[in-house]
């Protein structure tokens, strides 16, 4: 099978790559960049576990072909951090203790700064319903929601 | 599989003519669902996003809309003008999945997908909007109702594909609104979809109307006895119980794993009572 | 284990929140899950599965995918030869791999390994199986008729009378008093019949494992688990191998629930592997995992309780019928044990019936069996409370099980916290605060065992003071970080000192699963016994140092000391300094313990929910929810908090919406997380968690286990709260808008 050859741009890198044409944007993550931060939780896009943004828009690499991706930009969990310097939305995920198994975390990570660069003042419902394609079957998403509006907040006095 | 990006309309075209296995994507969230699952297997994949004009909302000189087929619902929410003709159809458009499948979902997908529950279609149907087909005998205008033709089945030819939908001009005093009815609050597929649009007269009666439902028969419904019962009236509670009657009536539904017959039906009525009841407020404009 | 484990204290670490070890690489992308894993020269291996409910296996001809390029192996179960000794693994590898029948949609028939995902399935397509499609059950008192379809002849328990299908297994029984003339002394008697569905544990994360195994008969896996041992004991049993010699490594796991407690993939990649001769990864879609892993029981069950005019129960009796999947499980006995757990009676008698079906195994899931047997119990009583006139509170108050009530299964409680949550729950601004048209309020108790088992853990000093923990239970929701801070806390250094790893089982001797809500009471227990172990070296190393007897040092604060005037002048010597002279003072230092742990400490919950229901659609709204537990001792606040808040969300998931649809074809309908509905952000509120802290006299912090009890109250507390809103009593789960419209409109 001849195989597809892209030239895109992840986390602010040129990247190249080979991928089939079913392959999607997410098994190129995963099996061919190891980039394994975006997660497979459905390949069917209602987990959100592989949560990434293409050209600044949110989609799930799960349904976006690697193909497509040809002289795009993807921002990935994986660029989330500056260096060392954590987001604060990573750092209060931990602080907060807003993840339990963990598994769901860096899709919510990916949707939720992309929630506040457009709107740095969410209300509760906002963000519930922002973050409605990003299942967490383990914390009952009581404190995903509090630790995005309390940094929404702490961002907002910072800034 | 072959993975093609055409340039143009006419690429795009010759491609999809010369190979019947060959399948268009949009935003691919219904398609690569279905190839994952292996429910499909195309012989070549057309991504259409490339083509000129194909990501862009534009006001026609008549004041209606022109909605390119490769543009994402979200965009549609975020475009002030087409929010403030035709809140209803962006309503539709916007409930598709989460906000990551609306970075990517299209209208013309949703309703080139045939599934009888499609969100974005009741409202384009209410609204009497048209689609711009592309195909190897030039283009055509279709009206929306009759593109899906039975589930997963769609009029298009060999060759077609639709390029754009066109939105009638709104003029003073129109309305609409799509309401579903999901179990959850998101990620569901519609049990009962239903928009209605309205236009009044000046003194506040409605002029004409339209209402269509979703998810209750194989394809969408326009149901003209439920939009008679609106017309002449000022949507008062008896014209909303006939609407809503109506609506029941026309309902033809399935017992599923989503919702039973009697389910369906009744709330198919109090769907449309409440869609008429919203549409109206906004075409009266307070 | 003694009672007396428990010790009051001040608490320096324990109960504080301190961030988590392994949180850096979880929010970076970088903590490695099960199908995170790569290795060089890796096959990808599927399943492929029965589209039957219920077959027999005539024949698979796999010839075809065998002379595919690209595929290394294919294997059916003919390649397992190997016939497990005990009935339980010979059923997890009829599980696994079908043998002569397939027994549900889903049923994995053959496997395939090969260079790519993509040759791999069209090699699954080549394989070409002979079925003889036979009658199918999936309906638990359809599947107990004599007249049913039989899954396997010969396994029905000598406790089942006469008169059922083979297809029920066990029958178990509880309770003490008479309950006939119970009901005698009552006024009121409510008998209600009830139904829930199965649902699945909804873990994120599907199954995922990468498989070696060489001809040298040793392998290695690394695999998403909730228990490594049991993996290993369970793989190598089906594969005929010394435990020994497979070396089974957790990855990270992303959510478990009860349903990573047993095996799905390893035992076929292991296979794979071997007969390939190449490491294999298996992932699960999420189809798969619907059809073939997890789910619950689902229930039929029918509850009679008698009470006085002013809420006394006279008598109480629960039948419960569970279907447990294809295989045995005891989930009817759990049940029938639960239900009346938080009550004291003076008449009570349960029955648990185990039926199999064609469903998949259940596997555990939080509390598994009580959830169900709760929402029936709790229904009645509610129903009852609303009859009599009574606050449902006050009622339950006067009821309520206490330290020295015989359990409607037989033991006597010690301390437990169940009237203090019904207190708590009674004072809270919640129960009192006013409702609008359309809403109602319910609550509900619930009540779970707890357990301990199988616990190793070595705490080593390292040179420079600081101290690394080795624990055998996968952490599924910072359980590493609560082991750190009782091992801090017992050694008396900063949390930050110790680092809690997860030992493969080369490394440490055998664990239990993580599951029965174990880890942090049992590894905590282990963990501060180790830290103790450690103590006693490191004081006989000053007291050598000092030239002074071992019994005349004492521990505190992080350092030995001379334990009063007599004993001798030395300051104190912290951990660091005995730690960096350990060389010299006999070697390296650490503790270690090893136990079997009992008193575990059974655990109680009481929740209340608003609900507002729209009498035009039956949609149900959740508008509040409050839980009340009872911890014994917090050792990480938030992370209890995050185990009510998960558990009450899963319930609320189970009463509302989720549910396995079987077709009339025994097929499964709704394999995806667009129709098996798990709750999404935005259906919910805020969920507020109210931590009680009754000491488990079984654990020297008093620590009981909180991972389960949170599911058990949510089914009835919703169906409560959803009945009175509704004005009409809900009797069949999930409570989905057309069931509810159905009964608000019958109701007129
Ligand atoms: C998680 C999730 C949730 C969803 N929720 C909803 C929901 O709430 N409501 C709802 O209605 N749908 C829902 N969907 C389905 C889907 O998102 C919508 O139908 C969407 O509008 C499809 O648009 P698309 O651009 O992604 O289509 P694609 O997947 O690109 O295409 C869909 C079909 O239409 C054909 N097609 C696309 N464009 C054209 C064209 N221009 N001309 C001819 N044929 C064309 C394709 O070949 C394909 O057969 C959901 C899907 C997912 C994955
Ligand atoms: S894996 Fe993409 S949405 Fe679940
Ligand atoms: S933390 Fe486990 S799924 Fe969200």
């Amino acid at each position: 099978m001849s195989r597809i050859h892209v030239s895109t741009t992840i986390n602010g890198d040129d990247v190249d790559y080979l991928c089939e044409a079913g392959d999607t944007l997410l098994d190129v993550l995963r099996d061919q960049l190891d980039l394994t931060g975006s997660k497979e939780g459905c390949a069917s896009g209602d987990c959100g576990a592989c949560t990434v943004r293409l050209d600044g828009r949110l989609v799930c690499a799960c349904l976006v072909l690697g193909a497509e991706a040809e002289g795009r930009s993807v921002e990935t969990i994986e660029g989330m951090a500056e260096g060392e310097e954590l987001h604060p939305l990573q750092r209060n995920f931990i602080n907060k203790a807003a993840l339990q198994c963990g598994i769901c975390t860096p899709g919510i990570l990916v949707a939720a700064k992309d929630l506040l660069e457009r709107n740095p003042d969410p209300t509760e419902e906002e963000v519930r319903y922002w973050l409605a394609g990003n299942l967490c079957r383990c914390t009952g998403y009581d404190k995903i929601i509090r630790t995005v509006l309390e940094t929404a907040a702490e961002m907002r006095g910072a800034a | 599989m072959k993975f093609e990006t055409p340039q143009t309309v006419e690429q795009a075209v010759a491609l999809l003519a010369a190979d019947s296995g060959a399948r268009v994507l949009a935003g691919g969230t219904d398609l690569l669902v279905r190839l994952r699952a292996g429910h499909i297997a195309p012989s070549a994949i057309v991504d259409i996003k490339h083509i000129d004009g194909m990501g862009e909302i534009t006001q026609q000189a008549d004041g209606g809309w022109r909605i390119g087929a490769g543009v994402p619902c979200a965009a549609m929410g975020e475009h002030a003008g087409l929010v403030a003709d035709y809140p209803g159809v962006v309503e539709g458009a916007e409930l598709i999945g989460s906000t990551q499948v609306q970075g990517r979902c299209t209208m013309v997908g949703n309703l080139c997908n045939a599934g009888p529950a499609g969100d974005s279609v009741p409202a384009l149907v209410a609204a009497g909007a048209m689609v711009r087909v592309a195909g190897p005998n030039g283009t055509r205008d279709v009206p929306v109702l009759h593109i899906p033709t039975a589930p997963g089945k769609t009029s298009l030819a060999k060759g077609e594909f639709v390029t754009s939908v066109y939105l009638p001009p709104r003029g003073a005093r129109g309305g609409d609104a799509y309401l579903r009815f999901i179990p959850r609050t998101e990620m569901d597929i519609a049990v009962v979809g239903c928009a209605v649009n309205v236009i009044l007269e000046e003194d506040g009666t409605v002029a004409c109307a339209g209402v269509a439902l979703g998810a209750v028969a194989p394809t969408v419904l326009l149901v003209a006895e439920a939009a008679e019962a609106l017309i002449g009236t000022k949507c008062d509670d008896a014209a909303l119980a006939a609407c809503a009657a109506a609506a029941t009536a026309a309902a033809t539904p399935i017992d599923d794993k989503r919702g039973t017959v009697a389910f369906r039906k009744d709330v198919s009525g109090v769907l449309a009572r409440r869609a008429a009841k919203l549409a109206y407020v906004r075409a009266k404009g307070d | 284990m003694a009672k007396d484990e428990f010790q009051s204290r001040q608490f320096k670490v324990v109960g504080t929140r301190v961030p988590r070890p392994d949180g850096l690489d979880k929010v970076t992308g970088r903590a490695r899950y099960g199908a995170d894993m790569t290795a060089p020269g890796m096959l990808f291996g599927f399943c492929l599965r029965s589209p039957h409910a219920h077959a027999r296996i005539r024949a698979i001809d796999t010839s075809a995918a065998e002379a595919m390029k690209g595929v290394k192996a294919v294997v059916t179960r003919a390649d397992f030869t190997v016939t497990p000794q005990d009935q339980g693994t010979r059923d997890i590898l009829d599980n696994v791999m079908a043998g002569a029948k397939a027994l549900y949609d889903g049923h994995t028939v053959a496997a395939v390994a090969a260079t790519s995902r993509s040759v791999a399935l069209a090699a699954l397509k080549a394989i070409k199986v002979d079925y003889e499609v036979l009658p199918h059950v999936t309906d638990v008192d359809e599947a107990m008729k004599p007249e049913a379809p039989v899954l396997h002849e010969g396994r029905q328990q000598e406790s089942v009378p006469e008169g059922y299908s083979q297809n029920v297994l066990a029958r178990s029984q509880y309770g003490h008093g008479d309950v006939e003339a119970g009901f005698a002394k009552a006024d009121l008697i409510v008998e209600r019949s009830f139904k829930t569905a199965a649902t699945h544990q909804g873990y994120i994360e599907p199954h995922a494992c990468l498989a070696s195994m060489g001809n040298d008969g040793q392998g290695d896996l690394w695999c998403c688990t909730q228990g490594h041992y049991m993996v290993r004991n369970t793989c190598s049993a089906i594969m005929g191998m010394e435990a020994g010699r497979l070396k089974v490594t957790a990855s990270e796991i992303g959510g478990g629930f009860g349903g990573k407690t047993t095996v799905f993939l390893e035992p076929v990649a292991l296979m794979l592997s071997k007969k390939s001769g190449k490491p294999v990864k298996m992932t699960m879609a999420r189809e798969e995992v619907l059809r073939a892993s997890g789910p619950t029981a689902s229930t039929s069950i029918d509850i009679k309780i008698g009470m006085t005019k002013d809420g006394k129960i006279t008598a109480a009796q629960g039948d419960f019928r569970y279907q447990n999947g294809c295989f045995y499980a005891m989930n009817g006995a759990l049940g029938a044990m639960c239900g009346f757990a938080p009550y004291h009676l003076e008449n009570v008698e349960t029955v648990g019936w185990e039926v199999v079906t064609n469903r998949p195994k259940a596997a555990a899931y939080r509390a598994p069996g009580a959830p169900m047997a709760a929402f029936a119990v709790e229904s009645v009583i509610d129903e009852m409370a609303k009859e009599l006139g009574l606050d449902p509170i006050e009622l339950r108050l006067k009821n309520a099980a206490d330290e020295g009530t015989k359990s409607a299964y037989g033991p006597t409680y010690p301390a437990i916290g169940l009237k203090a949550t019904l207190e708590a729950a009674k004072a809270h601004p919640h129960w009192s605060a006013p409702l609008g048209p359309n809403q109602g309020r319910g609550v509900a108790c619930g009540f779970w065992f707890n357990f301990g088992g199988d616990t190793c853990v070595s705490l080593m000093i390292n040179p420079d003071g600081t101290v690394s923990l080795s624990e055998g239970n996968p952490d599924i929701g910072g359980s590493r970080a609560s082991m750190s801070m009782m091992a801090a806390e017992e050694l008396g250094i900063p949390y930050e000192q110790v680092r809690t790893v997860i030992a493969d089982t080369a490394t440490l001797g055998q664990n239990e699963v993580t599951d029965g809500s174990r880890v942090t009471f049992a590894v905590g227990l282990a963990t501060i016994k180790a830290a103790r172990h450690a103590i006693e070296i490191m004081k006989a190393r000053a007291a050598q140092l000092w030239g002074i007897a071992p019994e005349a040092v004492e521990w505190v604060d992080g350092a030995a000391q001379p334990a009063g005037p007599n004993a001798g002048k030395f300051p104190p010597m912290t951990l660091k300094e005995i730690a960096e002279t350990a060389s010299n003072t006999g070697g390296p230092i650490a503790g270690h313990f090893e136990v079997n742990a009992e008193g575990a400490g059974v655990s109680f919950g009481t929740h209340i929910a608003d609900t507002e229901v729209d009498p035009e659609t039956g949609a149900v709204k959740v508008l509040r929810y409050t839980v009340f537990q009872d911890a014994g001792k917090a050792v990480h606040p938030d992370y209890v908090e995050g185990q009510l808040q998960g558990g009450a969300v899963q319930g609320i998931g189970w009463a509302l919406n989720e549910e396995y649809i079987y077709g009339e074809d025994g097929t499964l309908q709704n394999a995806g997380y667009l129709d098996y509905r798990i709750p999404v952000a935005s259906d919910l509120p805020m969920i507020d968690p109210v931590i009680l802290e009754i000491p488990n006299p079984g654990h020297p912090y008093g620590v009981r286990g909180v991972g389960e009890t949170g599911i058990v109250p949510p089914l009835a507390t919703l169906a409560n709260a959803v009945s009175r809103a509704a004005g009409v009593r809900l009797t069949s789960l999930p409570m989905s808008p057309p069931k509810v419209l159905a009964a608000i409109k019958a109701k007129g």
